[in-house]
């Protein structure tokens, strides 16, 4: 804490006294992200307002050896943004300028503080979108998404933010600002955008972002069909994509989420479902008007008890209310929960449906399903009152069968939210040693001293230890000293 | 001498022993003209794993191969003791139709892949030629005209099986699309030419076959570049959703001996519905047609002569670019090219900022490398804005722009790379000092085909 003490003039002499804080009650105010659960005061943190500060502020932690954590907006829902209890935490929100907007290359460069949707929303007068669309895009940072490798409800088809990042500049561990990528999406040597992207701000710290913008498109059509279960439902699901039909989005709810929505806003979704799953069509007119067609004779032959559509955006915002709403609503009918974020193959949805639902059975504890079903992605709610132990215990039981569950299947223990804190010690049960050990070669290179976010993702940190130095005989270029050999 | 030939003589037993499937390397082998001293081919993970082992225990330079496409672009290797040929390990090991998935064998082929996913109408999309290996289209990044709407191979790839240098097994990534858990090791495996590991499987992300398709061409006069440019910029910005925009500018001589002169080609294929991309066909048609320059448009079922493919050329040199920048991009082409005295075809994905610059066998080596700096020193400063930039230029603070585009030699004859030096192969690469640090930690005798990558 010495060095921390020590680190407060400088800091203040790069951010400006108003954007250092020491007071214990602000501290407190970052103690977690939107993962609560998880919490640590970080002993300094700091409001940087450009790259160049940021820079200054890592090479300042770098010097000290004192660790260092990032944060854009703190939604994030696997502690990935946690504080360092002993470390500075360097908050990008100051930095929310989108720089450019070229709609005839399709790019937009941004701060790393600028929400996700202020970039979609700067875009639209030029007919285009940001495509990553995270449920917390009103407020989560561009700069936290990259971190993340955020998803959204319409990834399925368009991907997720490593696939619309076309270009970084970062901040490196040891506090050089370089770019990665070429700002094109073309690659020369190695992927280090991709690479860089969804590493849990354990790589460095973004301080620009050049992103990819779509055009917006022609048409958006949504249906919501109603079902007695959730393998009905499932059922249209997988009939959709066997009918060789891409959606936007592909979202299931189960009944007790839908209570719990109804309940919050009064979404008015079908009296008495069992599930309710959103279909959403986007794309040029010729090519959308088919596909709602088949869409909804599928959804039909599923055993739909009641389809409704939407192909204006304020009917279409009726039909989502509930799905966006969910998380928040199933908080008003249980103290606590925990989100999981577990993924399986499309195929075994139904199985792994089952399974939680008799896990949460044995165990006496109440689990909501919201899901993109599209993609496998289950966020199966865990509810319990974080007032009694037993309970909390048996829900932390439960999440983790739940993953065991998604990996017997062949799938993930997380498909958005990240590792953070909250799963790293599930990370030996999907990746054995080797793998680990294969990842982390990346973080030596990257972070040899381990300061940028450490004890996040992996969990056990491996020693980067001094590089061997035998070397065979140099390449003619690298002797003639044109080069060097990567 | 003694030891050396000693060593020599304790090597192919180990190696045999560790894949039984090991041969002496001959001319056929040759890397980059360095003929290696074996060729294993594993038959499995562990095989290969067992052999990277052995390699390393006698710290031989193992150069992997599939096809053997891309092993003649870029660098030369500066040792090429054992070449590991993929070929044996060439299994679709699984189709999950249902989930859209395929997880196969790095030595399975393109063509033959894409027949296994037909059957249940499904595709892998990246655009390859049949016969390379899957392992090489990743290892290489290769990306053909559906690189526009679909990426390349790093954005398709979702789990990857890799023997390192050291011989351990590493997996990344896994079966299911979503999936942010760990660090994407295949991310960086993509386009890293052999130099971090061998790849061994791989699991993809599939996508429907389309019921139709169709392709859009404009054909504009040599006078009309600017009016070209402005077409393929409509085309990649509309929402009728291309799956390629393409640029086909073939070199001066070859339109001089056409009859009707047709200077530049914009190709944009229209994947979807039958009647969906009949009528995306149709507007898509008169969007190209609107840009000025009279061009003569055409849709077809089949695609137009020289799609996707490369002239046969000795010189390929990428340039990447902003695609507002396109028409300054072709004019910087134009001039480098007049001043350098070569004549090039362009071709390539324009509407994702991806152009090839092809130069063929006869051209001077001199003339050649002149030409690549040349186009580098115009493109270094910035291809002009498009006209029309938006208003939100008037909103940025104008902090420093970072890169928009690089002019890469990616093949060219011995001379022309040596002359260039990995200075003029690459330009400012962004990163390299990052990129030289991930090599370090996977392969820090650097044993794996040393000299291929190189940056300054």
């Amino acid at each position: 804490m010495g060095s921390i003490q020590a680190l407060v003039p400088r800091m203040k002499a790069i951010c400006g006294a108003g954007n250092v804080i020491t007071d214990p009650l602000e501290l407190r105010t970052y103690e977690c992200d939107g993962l609560t659960a998880h919490r640590s005061i970080p002993a300094l943190v700091v409001l940087p307002g450009s790259a160049d500060e940021v820079a200054a502020v890592v090479t300042e932690c770098a010097r000290a050896q004192v660790p260092f954590v990032a944060r854009g907006s703190g939604t994030g829902l696997s502690g990935g943004a946690m504080p360092h209890a002993g470390g500075v935490l360097i908050v990008l929100s100051r930095m929310r300028t989108i720089l450019e907007i070229d709609p005839v290359s399709r790019r937009a460069v941004v701060e790393p503080g600028v929400t996700n949707l202020a970039v979609s929303k700067a875009a639209a007068p030029f007919g285009m979108f940001y495509a990553p669309d995270p449920s917390s895009q009103v407020v989560c940072s561009v700069g936290g998404n990259v971190a993340e490798n955020s998803g959204g409800a319409h990834c399925l088809k368009h991907g997720f933010t490593v696939h619309h990042v076309m270009g970084l500049e970062i901040v490196t561990p040891a506090g050089e600002l370089t770019w990665l990528g070429d700002g094109t999406g073309v690659t020369t040597g190695y992927d280090l955008l991709g690479a860089f992207t969804g590493s849990e701000g354990t790589l460095g710290i973004v301080t620009k972002i050049v992103v990819k913008l779509m055009p917006l498109p022609e048409v958006v059509h949504t249906l919501l069909a109603a079902y007695a279960t959730t393998s009905d439902g499932g059922r249209a699901v997988s009939d959709i994509i066997a009918a060789g039909i891409v959606p936007g989005a592909i979202e299931m709810m189960d009944a007790l989420s839908i209570t719990a929505a109804e309940a919050a806003v009064q979404c008015n979704y079908p009296a008495g479902a069992g599930a309710v799953l959103i279909v959403e069509l986007d794309g040029p007119a010729a090519e959308v008007e088919a596909e709602v067609a088949t869409v909804r004779s599928l959804c039909e032959a599923a055993g739909a008890t009641e389809i409704r559509a939407a192909d204006d955006p304020a009917e279409r915002a009726v039909i989502w209310a509930g799905r966006k709403s969910a998380f928040a609503a199933v908080g008003r009918i249980s103290p606590s929960f925990i989100v999981q974020d577990g993924v399986v193959p499309r195929t075994s949805l139904g199985a792994v449906l089952a399974t939680i639902a008799s896990l949460a059975d044995e165990a006496g504890v109440r689990v909501a399903n919201v899901f993109h079903a599209g993609d496998g992605n289950l966020h199966p709610l865990v509810l319990y009152n974080d007032a009694s132990p037993a309970e909390t215990l048996a829900a932390e039981e439960l999440s983790g069968k739940i993953l065991d569950a998604c990996l017997e299947q062949g799938g993930s223990i997380t498909g958005e939210h990240g590792v953070g804190v909250d799963k790293s010690r599930y990370m030996p049960k999907m990746f054995n040693a080797d793998d680990l050990d294969t990842m982390q070669l990346v973080r030596c290179a990257f972070d040899p001293a381990q300061l940028c976010n450490p004890g996040k993702i992996f969990p056990t940190p491996r020693l980067c230890g001094e590089v061997p130095g035998h070397r065979r005989a140099p390449h003619p270029a690298v002797a003639a000293g044109q080069a060097e050999i990567f | 001498m003694d030891t050396e030939r000693a060593l020599a003589a304790a090597v192919r037993p180990a190696l045999a022993s560790a894949c039984p499937a090991l041969r002496d390397g001959d001319a056929l082998d040759a890397v980059g003209g360095v003929t290696p001293s074996f060729v294993g081919l594993p038959a499995s993970t562990a095989e290969a794993s067992a052999l990277l082992r052995v390699a390393a225990s006698f710290g031989l330079a193992v150069v992997p191969r599939g096809a053997g496409h891309g092993l003649g672009w870029g660098l030369p290797p500066t040792a090429c003791d054992l070449v590991v040929d993929t070929s044996a390990m060439d299994q679709v090991i699984e189709h999950a139709a249902g989930d859209l998935v395929a997880r196969v064998q790095a030595g399975a082929t393109i063509g033959q892949v894409a027949s296994v996913l037909a059957e249940a109408g499904q595709q892998l999309v990246l655009d390859a030629p049949a016969d390379a290996t899957v392992g090489g289209v990743i290892a290489t990044g290769t990306a053909g005209p559906r690189r526009f709407r679909y990426g390349s191979p790093r954005d398709l790839l979702i789990g990857v099986t890799a023997v390192r240098a050291d011989g351990v097994v590493a997996h990344a990534g896994g079966k299911v699309v979503k999936n942010v858990a760990g660090y994407d090791i295949g991310k960086l495996l993509a386009g890293s030419q052999g130099t971090l590991a061998l790849i061994t499987e791989a699991t993809f992300r599939l996508h429907p076959l389309p019921p139709a398709v169709a392709w859009v061409t404009a054909e504009f006069g040599p006078a009309d570049r600017g009016a070209a440019a402005v077409a393929l910029q409509s085309a990649a910005g509309s929402a009728l959703v291309p799956s390629a925009v393409e640029l086909d500018w073939p070199p001066s001589s070859a339109q001089a001996s056409s009859r009707a002169p047709r200077a530049l080609r914009v190709g944009v294929l229209l994947e979807g519905t039958l009647s969906g991309v009949a009528e995306r066909a149709r507007l898509m048609s008169e969007l190209l047609a609107s840009a000025g320059g009279s061009p003569a448009v055409a849709v077809g079922e089949a695609a137009p002569p020289r799609w996707g493919q490369l002239p046969s050329p000795s010189t390929v040199i990428r340039v990447s670019f902003w695609v507002s920048g396109l028409a300054g991009v072709l004019d910087a082409v134009a001039a480098a090219a007049a001043g350098a005295g070569v004549r090039p075809a362009v071709t390539g994905s324009a509407g994702a900022g991806a152009l090839y610059a092809c130069l063929d066998p006869g051209t001077e080596h001199d003339a050649t490398v002149r030409f690549a700096l040349s186009l580098r020193e115009r493109l270094a400063a910035g291809p002009p804005a498009a006209a029309g930039r938006s208003a939100a230029e008037a909103s940025g603070s104008g902090g420093p722009r970072g890169p928009r585009g690089s002019v890469v030699v990616l093949a060219a004859p011995a001379p022309v790379l040596a002359a260039a030096g990995a200075d003029g192969v690459y330009g400012p690469v962004p990163g390299a000092p990052l990129m030289r640090a991930i090599k370090d930690q996977f392969d820090p005798d650097h044993r794996m085909f040393p000299g291929r990558l190189a940056a300054i």
